[in-house]
Order: C-alpha cells, then sequence, then structure tokens
C-alpha cells in the first residue's frame, strides 16, 4: 500500500473506508532459504535488508505474536551514536548513517527526528570524560560538542540548574541524535520485506528448531514443519528460550526496564536530556507525552510491567531536574523485556550448528540499533562472515575473553550492567 | 514485590541486593576448565517461568538467601537461607 497527498484527501472525505494491508499475510511454504525467528524490529530489518542488499527473498519472519509487537513497539524511541568503546562506537555510527537514509530506502515516514541529545554535565570530572567522549565521537566522523551552563541555560530554561546535589555545569550536545516513530520503523520494515516477496508470518510461534548431525534443517511451528537451510534467532526478550529449542544455553539474562509517558501537553522540550546522576532521561513525543524512564528493575524478569520503587526513583529524578513536570499527570507506564549479555554489549554472531546464527543481547539499546542489527545480520546470514562493524559481536568471547567490549567497566559479569 | 527474610520477616524489595542466579552457589573446582567456568560465569537457562536466585538483604541483617520466584508472576516461591542449602 502507498500513501500521496491526494490519496489522504480522498480517503478523508470518503470515510477512511479504502486504506488497505501494508504487507501480504501469506500461508508458510513449506521450505525457505532463510526463516527468521521473531517479526519485531531487527527481524523486520534482517529481512529488508536481506532481499535489497543481497537479492534473498525466499525468506520467512516467523513471529509468534503480531508484527513489532515487542520491544520495537515498548522502547522510548532514542536514535543516537554517543558511544565510547571501540566495537559499539563503529556499530551505532554506522547505524545513525542509515537511520539518515531510511525513509527514502524505505520510502515510509518513520518520524525520524534529528532534535539532537544533551547529556547533562554535573560535575568537573564529568565535563572531562564528556569532552573525551565528544572527541571520540568526532574523531569517528560523527558529531559531539559541548555546552557551558549557558548554552544549555538557553536551550533548557526551565532546568533546576541549582539543585544542591547535582548543579548542571553544561552538557555534551549530539546534534544528529534524536527520535523516530518506533511502530513506523518495524511496518516501514516490514512493508518494504513484504513488497520484496519476504513472507511474513504472524500468530506462528515456532515450537522446535530441527537440528540432525550438527546442521539446522529448519523449524517447527504452531503452522507446521518449515524446513530452512538457514535459521537466524532474533528474538529479543525471549532469545533464551528459542536457543533452548536449539539446545543452547546463552549468556544473557533478562531484565525489566520500564518506561513512563505524560498526558499531551504543548510543546515544551525540544530535546532528547538524559540526567544520568539520576539514572533518568527523557523527551517529547508528537503527540505532546514527555516520554521518559530510567534503570533497570535491577532483578529478572519477563513481566512487561516493573515494580514501584523504581517508578518512585525515576519520578524523584524527573522532580530533581525539571520540577515542573510535576504539574504534568503521568498517564502510562510499562516495562520491556532486556536480553541482558555480561558486558553489556550485543551478540550478532553464528552458533556452533551449521546454519543457526543468533541475535540477542541488546541490553537496553536495541532501539537505535535496528537498521544496523538488520543490516549486518542479513550481511552475516548472506555471506557467512560478519559485517566489519559487528567482527568483534562474538558468541563466544565471554569464554575467551578476547574483544569483550565492556559497557560500564564494571567488568564482564551478570548483574552489573 | 516483598521477600520473607527467614531472619527478619517480609520486608521490602527494597532493602535487598540482587545477585542473580543461584548457580552462584554452584562454583566449579579451580581446575575444572574453560567449559565448566564459562557455564558458572556467563551461561543462564534464563527462565521464564520458576528462577532460584540469590538476593542479599543488604539493609537487614545482611544474610544471602536462596529465593525462588516466578520471574514472569514476580511470585516468591520460597526463601531460605543460603547458607542452610551450600554445605
Amino acid at each position: 500500500m502507498r500513501f500521496s497527498g491526494l490519496k489522504v484527501l480522498k480517503e478523508g472525505l470518503t470515510g477512511n473506508k479504502g486504506w488497505g494491508p501494508h504487507w501480504r499475510s501469506p500461508e508458510p511454504k513449506s521450505e525457505y532459504d532463510i526463516v527468521l525467528i521473531g517479526g519485531g524490529g531487527h527481524g523486520l530489518a534482517t529481512a529488508h535488508y536481506l532481499a535489497k542488499v543481497h537479492g534473498i527473498t525466499n525468506v520467512a519472519v516467523l513471529e509468534k505474536g503480531y508484527l513489532g509487537g515487542g520491544n520495537v513497539g515498548r522502547n522510548t524511541t532514542i536514535v543516537r551514536a554517543n558511544y565510547m568503546l571501540p566495537g559499539n562506537s563503529e556499530f551505532y555510527s554506522h547505524s545513525l548513517k542509515l537511520w539518515e537514509g531510511l525513509e527514502e530506502d524505505l520510502n515510509y515516514n518513520v518520524m525520524h527526528s534529528q532534535r539532537g541529545i544533551i547529556n547533562l554535565v554535573h560535575s568537573d570530572g564529568q565535563r572531562d570524560a564528556f569532552v573525551r567522549r565528544a572527541n571520540s565521537m568526532c574523531g569517528l566522523g560523527d558529531d559531539g560538542a559541548m555546552f557551558d551552563r549557558a548554552g544549555v541555560e538557553k536551550l533548557l530554561p526551565f532546568l533546576d540548574f541549582d539543585q544542591t546535589r547535582f548543579p548542571i555545569y553544561g552538557g555534551l550536545y549530539h546534534k544528529r541524535g534524536g527520535t523516530a516513530r518506533h511502530d513506523a520503523v518495524a511496518w516501514g520494515f516490514a512493508r518494504s520485506a513484504s513488497d520484496r516477496g519476504v513472507d511474513l508470518i504472524q500468530q506462528c510461534e515456532v515450537t522446535g528448531i530441527d537440528v540432525v548431525n550438527g546442521v539446522v534443517k529448519g523449524v517447527q511451528t504452531t503452522k507446521g514443519p518449515i524446513r530452512a537451510k538457514k535459521v537466524g534467532m532474533v528474538a529479543a526478550g525471549r532469545s533464551s528460550q528459542v536457543a533452548a529449542m536449539a539446545g543452547m544455553r546463552l549468556p544473557i539474562e533478562s531484565h525489566v526496564l520500564q518506561a513512563f509517558v505524560t498526558e499531551g501537553l504543548k510543546p515544551c522540550l525540544d530535546h532528547v536530556v538524559t540526567y544520568g546522576m539520576g539514572h533518568f532521561y527523557i523527551s517529547q513525543s508528537d503527540k505532546g507525552g514527555l516520554v521518559f524512564g530510567g534503570d533497570l528493575d535491577m532483578y529478572a524478569s519477563y513481566a512487561a510491567r516493573g515494580n514501584l520503587p523504581l517508578v518512585e526513583h525515576v519520578a524523584e529524578a524527573a522532580m530533581t531536574l525539571m520540577p515542573a513536570i510535576g504539574k504534568a499527570k503521568m498517564l502510562r507506564s510499562w516495562g520491556g523485556v532486556m536480553d541482558m549479555s555480561p558486558d553489556g554489549s550485543f551478540i550478532i554472531d553464528r552458533t556452533d550448528i551449521d546454519g543457526l546464527f543468533v541475535n540477542t543481547g541488546w541490553c537496553y539499546g536495541g532501539f537505535k540499533a535496528t537498521p544496523a542489527s538488520g543490516h549486518t545480520f542479513a550481511h552475516l546470514l548472506a555471506t557467512g562472515t560478519p559485517h566489519d562493524t559487528t567482527v568483534r559481536h562474538r558468541l563466544d568471547r565471554f569464554r575467551t575473553g578476547r574483544g569483550i567490549m565492556d559497557e560500564e567497566a564494571t567488568g564482564s559479569q551478570h548483574n552489573l550492567h | 514485590m516483598r521477600l520473607q527474610c527467614p531472619i527478619c520477616g517480609e520486608r521490602d524489595r527494597r532493602e535487598f541486593y540482587y545477585q542473580g542466579a543461584a548457580v552462584m552457589l554452584d562454583r566449579p573446582a579451580p581446575d575444572a576448565g574453560e567449559a565448566a567456568w564459562d557455564d558458572y560465569l556467563h551461561l543462564r537457562e534464563n527462565p521464564a517461568g520458576d528462577l532460584e536466585e540469590l538476593w542479599s538483604h543488604d539493609a537487614g541483617c545482611g544474610a544471602w538467601l536462596k529465593v525462588t520466584r516466578n520471574v514472569s508472576s514476580h511470585e516468591i516461591k520460597g526463601v531460605v537461607l543460603a547458607r542452610e542449602v551450600k554445605r
């Protein structure tokens, strides 16, 4: 289905009865070259790039619920490339470049808005660290600049600059960072993949992965068996359960991360603002709701909801940073299930089973990775070799200790990321 | 969420520190080999149902607890002192 100004006008005048589905809903064939388990953002992006970049269209995406019904619809929509960690820096830089061309690539409005991200600075030491980070970002060809206090005040006059615990000294400004409409990202990738011949099969749960003599042969599903030459597991939030069907245990613990949105307000917050000292970040959606979140609940959970202590913590941080927010009503809160890896970085790799590939461990950074995750996973599935930006994201790096990408500098250990 | 500390009684989740799966109680021998240590340190069953895990009653008696908890419903199935199950 395509959109045009004329069509929008016509449908608006005739009761919006002429819109059709964005993608086909075929029955599964008995065999595919590649089967992807998981119809979320990353799975759909993988399908799009398999078809577009590598010309592989005999592909099925199997989704047990509905397309984009998992974490791609449950995040806080932030897109950025402000890392300072070899391996992840290059990957997220690659991802941001794909974001910048995504709407043209998909011919779909994903409402990518490069409104800028400001990481607030509260001490001289933190300023030094952020200057170094900004230099590192620039060194990679991305952007990073420093604001002094006056610079932040000009853009965000409503923040509490003189709070006793964490007065605001300035900020790291990442101009090309911003947000995107999360659901539209999934829908855009889905439409493109479907148009190119990929079968998107919803309400189809994978119940088994067939492995014979160390080679993957296909999957068992609630819609019958499907043979496949290659199988990609892209089921963030349920990675461990999917891998268990192939007899694997992953280096993953699942945790819940909460997010919140207020009632719709007039435009008041033009950027994404992060307040690291309070584990708090906030932006304003195009509908007007203030979208914000904090840290993990810090215990294993598959419940897509969190507990009250974290709600309280996030609300306290919000009030400390921008007291005006106390006047807004919180409309909804929800949780997403995060695949937490021991070093805080993701995994895109082949497995010990021939033809079986894994894409997991996105911790809390999966949304901004969506295009590059799909692009690099498609590259691995199609060519058998990792993309340049994911050569370090090996499944066995924890066992060997080689190539650990330690996000929090706390060591490669569960519960510290 | 509240946990029933065997020493202090039922307490708020905020009093406890979460360590993770209780596999940490089964430390391999130093010479057990790479695979056993990888298993112990990194690989997890990570079920979406009942999980045995370690919590420390940090803001209370300081005891390590082995808690059986359903990680989908947050229902607590049992709490014992880790020192009683770890010989």
